[in-house]
Formats: C-alpha cells, structure tokens, sequence
C-alpha cells in the first residue's frame, strides 16, 4: 500500500462519524502503533502480518517494572513505585518512572516488560484524553477502569509469549467523594479492591507490609508513609525490587490524586518520606512493631 | 445531467453557495493577548461548541454549518492524537494540523458535489507571543496566516476593520474581550448585539499553563471579565458603535437580514437552512468576500508564506455599494 492511498484512507477514517476511542482508531487506522503489536501473532484482533515470536527467555531478559503500591485515605489514594527497572539478574535503570497521570483524576502504575507497559500507560492517556475532547465530558471512574481492561486484554497474546504486563489504575470518584484503586490480571480481568492494593514482583511482601500499618480514614501524609514502609519491605525481601537510593537521592516515586486532583510529590517531599523510613530503620531495622496482646487467661 | 456545465461556472457556483450558507451565521474572532490567544463567538447554546479544544497548544473556532464543522473539529482531534501518540507531543503543530485542514477542505471543495459551509481558524499559543501561529482557513481549502487577529465568517472584513483599530500588539486579557466585543459588536447592524456571558462563548489558550493549555470561561469569571472590558474600553465603544451604525447605513438594505435575522437557531444541527429571506440578502456578502478569494486564490496551500489577510481586504465603504448594485 503506497503512502498516498495509505493517507487518504486515514483522512477518510478521520472524517467519517466513528468511535470516541482512541485504541480503537489505532486498531483501524494504524495497528501497528498499539503496545505490543510487534511480539503478537494472531490474538484480540491485533494480529500483525509477519509479527514476531518471542523465544522463551528472551521475555525474562527484557527490563520489567518491580512493585507498585497503592492505598486509599480520607479523601483520595496514593500510588507509589520504586524507580528500578529489572532485567534477569542485572539492573537495567535506577530511576525508572512507573506511576503515571492518566488524567486529572487518576493514576496508573505498571508492572512487567516495561517496553509494552510504558506504551499501554501512553495509548491510556490518550485514549482518556481523546474521549474527552470528543465528546466534550470526562469518562466516569468506572469508565476508565473499564476501558484499560479492554486495553490489558489486547496483549493477551504478548503475555502469552511471556511479555507480561499489568497495570494498577487509582482515582478520585468525585461522585462518591473517595480514592478507588483497580487491579488488573494479563486476561484483562477488572477487579476492584478495597482501602489497599499492590502488583509486581515485590508485591507479596508490600502486601504483607501495608495490612499491618493501614488503617481507615488515614490521612494523607499517614497513607503515603504506610506506602513507603510498604516499598521498603518489599525492596528488603525482593531482589528485584529497589529501595530508597541515599547516595544517588533516588526516592519511591508519590502521586496522589484528591478532589483537587492529580499531584506528584516533589522529589524534596518523597525524600523527606522516605529518609524518615530509613531514620527509624536504622533503629529498628524491620519497621514498625505493634504491641502484642494475648488474651488474658482465665486463671487470674 | 444532460446541460454542460464549465468548470469555471461549476466552481464559482459552488463557491457561492458555501458563502451564502457561511454569511447567515455569526463571525466569531481570535485575537492574541499578552498571556494567550483569546476567541470569543456568539453562541446561546452550552453544549454545541463553536470554538473547543483540539490539543496541548492548539484550539479551533469555526463558523458555519455545525455538523460539517464539528465533522472536521473531530478529524482534527483524530489527526492530532495520532501523530502526538506517534511520534510526540510537541510534534503536533498548528502549521501541520492547518495544512492538513486545507488539502481537506480542498478536495471536499473539488471532489464532492457539495462544498462544505465552513470557515475556522486554528490557532497555537508559543512560548513567546511572536511565536504564536494563527491560521484561517475558507471552504475551498485557502490558507491565510494571521498575525494578532482574525475574524471569520461571512462579515470577516467589517469585524476585522474594528479590530484593526482596537487591536494593540502585547494587550492583556480584558483588552483583548473588549476589542473583540466591538469586534463583534460591528456585524449587528446597529441592533445592539447581545454580549451577556449566556450569549457569548468564550476560550483562552494560556501560554504559561502547563500540558493542556485550553480553558473555558464561563460564569462568573466570564462576567467579571466582560464587566472589566465594559469599563476599560468605554473609551474604545463608541467608536465600535460609529462603525455599526455606519455600515449599517449603506448596508441595510443588502445585510440587514441574515446577521440578525436567526441568530441563535442558525447554528444548531438541522437548523441551519433559513427560508427565502437568505437568497436575497446574501446576494449583499460575495461582493465583501470577493476580494478575499481574489486574495486567497493566488496563495492556496502554503500557510508558511506570510499574507496580509486583512491588507487586501477592501473598506466595508467600499464593498456595500457593490453589494447594493448586485442586490
């Protein structure tokens, strides 16, 4: 197909009365565009001609993103992520982003191959903001929420070849006036999870971590120390995961998003955070500790 | 079909035809400010934008029928998202997304049995104001680039005269509504144009924003704003009104009927056909709006090549005379 005709056919699709989405402009337009579209062979109608397939363990060679965390408060949530990106057993960059603005009103944090993560968070951007402009309203929460799911399941057959990826959505639902977090599996399968959440590789142990330091209608500055506890646990117990970089000044990267909307944490705040994490760590080197109260005997 | 018809008959026909059906809806303009680009249209309705958002930087405003424009505010958006989300953000220009409106617009003018009824203006705010680009485009496809106003619509020239004279390179913000306003003001035909907050609307690009640049005024800051401009350009309305009401003079027989005559339905979906009424007193606009295809004939396409958009447009005194001997 020339260049020409190939021109012509995009003006025709930008003119006729189409879709409001922008991935599935993409997919008629310029499938080639769409994360992951490269590794596919024939699955979610992304097939490419002559698309690639990935050797099994290339996939594991390839940076992914470690953990991301993500907690409700008193009036919005907050994601955060540490900045490393992993391939197989070496550090592929330190200071990684990997939670992201989607829109005014919510974020969207990654784990898996960053290759195809970085570009899912992008196509999701400009999908939220192509509707928008389209149809001149904002999509509702679980609209959003939603639609990333269609997006996740799209690279179903990259995950299948090992190119895993899955994202973790959070925002402020103005109707309901609190912090909504998402998680996603590979199949694209939506689930909302209640006050507390965290994917990736670490994810287990900030799990772990965050239950026991949570609590309900945490404020905000309470909800990102908890996250960052969080991060640090999982950075001790997983290899893959890094913590706060003191000589380089690397800190966890904070974004939380209110009524007021999207806003992310200046490094001088995340630091301050995060320094005083380690400060007590130095101390007591596995967090925070509550008081254990056994159940009073009867014999007393 | 059995009669033949010459290209030339052809094409100035169609050419007529999308004026008239330009001519019977309201001008809106865009002017630049020192912080912005400002764009005000007359426009009752909340929900069916004249003038909206089509990326980062970069707005659009048109007159004409609606849905043929909101076809195009649509593409636009389309073409925009595609090349940001291919290449980058800042690779979406105003120049590209003009360039692209023209070589559509001019094969819709060409190709298609009807001409679509449009006009728009598409407008990028820089870093620096002189970086600003602002571009016009008709329904044939012609490209103009403007440099700190434009009007469009089928009263272009008159509005585009007033501006000329309250347009001062590096104004703020209410200095910019004020002289749109008597802008505006000059295509009512003496009836006193109604701009309350609920009939205008009104956009900003903000050049120090960050990402999104687009902003709505409505309500209450648009009414403080309009208030302010009222005051500080007293000095500037009465000339606005001498302007009006001079035009209106020579021009009443020929004009009077399509600026006011469906000013709030004329722009809605399905609406946009009036009754005989239109035949008769667009015959007044082509002899406004000749001398601009003279203009614009000779420089189809390049919006790089810097035109004197309103330099060759001719004194509105000049134009009614033609217009009542055509009507």
């Amino acid at each position: 197909m020339g260049s020409d005709s190939n021109a012509r056919l995009m003006t025709a699709t930008y003119l006729s009365a189409g879709t409001s989405s922008f991935s599935e402009l993409l997919t008629s337009t310029a499938p080639e565009l769409l994360p992951g579209s490269g590794g596919l062979s024939g699955s979610g109608g992304l097939s490419v001609p002559g698309g690639l397939s990935v050797p099994g363990g290339l996939a594991r060679e390839l940076p992914h993103g470690t953990t991301i965390v993500a907690a409700s408060f008193n009036g919005g949530v907050v994601m955060t992520g540490d900045r490393r990106a992993t391939a197989g057993n070496m550090i592929a960059q330190r200071d990684i982003e990997k939670v992201f603005r989607s829109d005014e009103f919510s974020c969207i944090g990654i784990a898996g191959v960053a290759g195809i993560g970085i570009d899912l968070v992008r196509l999701f951007q400009v999908e939220l903001e192509h509707y928008e402009k389209l149809e001149g309203r904002v999509l509702s929460l679980e609209g959003k929420a939603n639609r990333l799911s269609g997006m996740v399941r799209a690279n179903l057959g990259g995950a299948m070849q090992g190119l895993v990826v899955v994202p973790l959505f959070a925002g402020y639902d103005a109707d309901e006036g609190v912090g909504r977090i998402f998680s996603y599996d590979v199949a694209g399968g939506r689930y909302e999870e209640q006050r507390h959440y965290s994917i990736g590789s670490g994810s287990v142990f900030a799990r772990g971590a965050l239950k026991k330091l949570y609590s309900d209608g945490m404020e905000a500055p309470a909800a990102i120390l908890a996250c960052m506890q969080a991060l640090y646990d999982a950075a001790d117990d997983d290899s893959a995961t890094g913590g706060p970089d003191l000589t380089r000044r690397i800190w966890p990267l904070v974004a939380t998003v209110t009524a007021d909307g999207y806003r992310r944490l200046p490094e001088e705040e995340a630091g301050s955070y995060a320094e005083a994490v380690i400060n007590e760590r130095m101390r007591e080197p596995d967090g925070p500790t509550s008081p254990m109260r056994p159940p009073t005997s009867d014999s007393e | 079909m059995p009669f033949y018809v010459s290209p030339e008959q052809a094409m100035k026909d169609k050419a007529d035809y999308a004026r008239k059906g330009i001519a019977r809806g309201r001008s809106g303009v865009v002017i630049q400010y020192d912080a912005g680009i400002l764009f005000v249209a007359p426009n009752p309705s909340r929900a069916l934008h004249k003038i909206s958002e089509i990326y980062d930087r970069i707005a659009f405003a048109a007159v004409g029928r609606y849905n043929e424009y909101e076809i195009l505010r649509k593409a636009g958006v389309r073409y925009a998202d595609v090349t940001g989300y291919q290449y980058d953000r800042q690779d979406v220009t105003a120049r590209g997304l003009a360039n692209w409106y023209a070589q559509t617009l001019g094969s819709i003018f060409t190709d298609s049995p009807k001409p679509f009824e449009v006009e728009i203006v598409v407008a990028e705010v820089a870093e620096l104001p002189a970086e600003d680009q602002i571009y016009r485009i008709t329904f044939d496809g012609s490209v103009n680039d403007e440099h700190g106003y434009v009007a469009m619509g089928g009263q272009a020239e008159a509005i585009a005269n007033v501006l000329k004279e309250h347009y001062s390179e590096g104004m703020n913000l209410t200095g910019a509504i004020a002289a749109a306003i008597a802008g505006l003001a000059a295509q009512a035909n003496g009836d006193r144009m109604d701009t309350s907050a609920g009939q205008l609307e009104v956009a900003v690009l903000e050049r120090t924003r960050d990402h999104r640049t687009f902003r709505r005024l409505t309500g209450a800051r648009l009414e403080s704003l309009l208030a302010e401009a009222g005051a500080a350009g007293g000095a500037g309305q009465p000339a606005a009104d001498e302007q009006a009401t001079g035009e209106q003079a020579t021009g009443e027989p020929a004009t009077g009927e399509p600026a006011t005559g469906e000013p709030a339905t004329g722009e809605a979906p399905g609406t946009a056909k009036p009754s005989a009424s239109g035949a008769g007193s667009a015959a007044g606009k082509p002899a406004g709006t000749d001398g601009k295809t003279a203009g614009t004939d000779s420089k189809t396409g390049d919006p790089k090549s810097p035109q004197s958009g309103h330099a060759d447009s001719p004194e509105p005194g000049q134009s009614e005379p033609g217009g009542e001997s055509a009507g």
